[in-house]
């Protein structure tokens, strides 16, 4: 992968904490007992940082970008709205990240999770699983097809609910771009009451991961779509200010 | 350097408390990926020594987590990062430097097979102590959560590991040395706050 002149990935630039939540946001309550309270030790990349796994086209299935068919019985269907979910990984100088594996998780249309440990009276959908992954073109496209979630009761406040999200796993080219978030549907009037949401203090940051509808690639007469572009962390264009010895 | 017009990094949320589905869906009955990623680190052909890594998250209040995710990235034998961006050349490619694991749903003890590294060079050339780099994400972390397992037997390299000479408070350093347990099986717990708090990196 050719990042730079010298064709050597270069450190990825620092974190921007500010458009991330803190570790510790007590309107989220699990927060307060899995935050560390030390700070961060500051760390220039090395090359344990800066490298990654490469995940290739051949572990992945025909129907693991598919969710409205990889788990649904032959010859029928998951109940809920069809959606087109598509988007570009870039990194933070706009350029595109090709080969990144990006997995989503979500509950089906009633808004329950098919899980050991789910206890919402929602019923599940014999049809929908609610998982997919794939991996992004070389322009860094990604596309899903499924099922819009529902919203969910959540225990945390005395009455918390989920916006209707899906939740994003995504893996560019280094350990340090490793990213998990959510995104949420355009025009949804519980994103903002959502404690989970509100630990991130940026509401432009918020702002990017609602997906907008994307009404010009929606399919006539079959799904709507929605666009949600993710940004992963750039790198600086040289490796390092010293060459590596013994190379 | 960066540049005024960048895009923003996408903010992170947490994992919450289904991510297996996402990530290991066969854990959830969910029968969809012929591959679940991150399962198999190494085969027979796979070069180095064999390890196994054992250990669990555990909260504030001392509790488990069980439903966390934990991801680590490391060298090959001869030091070398199988996958992108190593500019070293070629790793072991029977060896995909890569593990993720769930931790068992009743005690969230998480468990690697893989191989004992070798010393990955510096930003300086000098060699680092052989180290395996964590990812941590779970429901309650908003963050993933960078760390690193050092290893117990290699005290003359870890005295000189450039990593570990930035933490101030040596006091701290043995949270990232890994404890050995039985041959070839190294302990690592990862404690998120309180006594003996994981020092974790800003990287
Ligand atoms: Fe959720």
């Amino acid at each position: 992968m050719r990042n730079s002149p010298g064709g050597l990935p270069g450190a990825f630039f620092a974190r921007d904490r500010d458009q991330h939540p803190p570790a510790y946001a007590p309107g989220y309550k699990t927060s307060v007992t899995r935050s560390p309270t030390k700070p961060l030790i500051a760390l220039d990349n090395t090359l344990s940082e800066m490298t990654g796994p490469v995940f290739g086209h051949d572990r992945l299935g025909p129907l693991d970008d598919d969710l409205i068919l990889n788990f649904a019985k032959p010859g029928e269907l998951p109940v809920g709205p069809r959606i087109v979910v598509h988007g570009r990984v870039l990194d933070e100088n706009a350029r595109p990240v090709p080969g990144a594996l990006v997995e989503v998780w979500q509950a089906n249309a009633g808004g329950r999770y098919r899980h050991r440990k789910e206890s919402y009276l929602a019923p599940l959908d014999p049809n929908f699983g609610g998982c997919g992954r794939c991996i992004t073109d070389e322009e860094g496209w990604y596309r899903f097809r499924t099922i819009q979630p529902g919203a969910y009761p959540w225990p945390n406040g005395p009455n918390d609910w989920r916006p209707a999200h899906i939740h994003f796993s995504v893996f560019g080219h280094g350990f340090a771009q490793r990213l998990i978030t959510q995104m949420y549907f355009e025009g949804d009037p519980m994103i903002w009451k959502c404690p989970i949401v509100r630990t991130i203090a940026d509401p432009a940051a918020v702002e990017r991961l609602i997906a907008p509808l994307d009404w010009a690639n929606t399919i006539p007469m079959d799904a709507r779509a929605y666009r949600f572009d993710i940004v992963l962390r750039g790198r600086r264009s040289t490796l390092f200010e010293n060459r590596l010895e013994g190379n | 350097m960066r540049l005024p017009d960048q895009l923003k990094e996408t903010p992170s949320q947490t994992a919450g408390p289904y991510v297996h589905i996402g990530c290991f869906p066969r854990m959830c009955g969910i029968e969809v990926y012929e591959h679940e990623i991150g399962a198999d680190m190494v085969s027979d052909a796979t070069r180095g020594e064999r390890i196994e890594i054992r250990g669990t998250v555990y909260d504030g209040t001392g509790a488990p987590l069980r439903d966390a995710l934990i991801e680590i990235w490391q060298a090959d034998a001869e030091g070398r990062h199988p996958g992108r961006g190593d500019p070293r050349g070629l790793a072991d490619p029977a060896f995909t430097g890569f593990g993720r694991s769930a931790g068992d749903p009743d005690t969230g003890e998480f468990v690697f097979q893989t191989i004992k590294p070798g010393r990955v060079p510096f930003k300086d050339g000098k060699p680092m102590a052989p180290h395996i780099t964590f990812w941590i994400a779970a429901r309650g972390i908003n963050i993933g959560l960078h760390t690193r397992m050092y290893f117990p037997d290699e005290e003359a390299a870890n005295a000189e590991d450039p990593v570990l000479g930035r933490i101030e408070l040596k006091s701290r350093i043995p949270t990232l040395i890994a404890r050995p347990e039985a041959p070839g099986v190294y302990r690592f717990d990862i404690r998120l706050q309180g006594e003996g708090e994981t020092v974790f990196f800003d990287i």
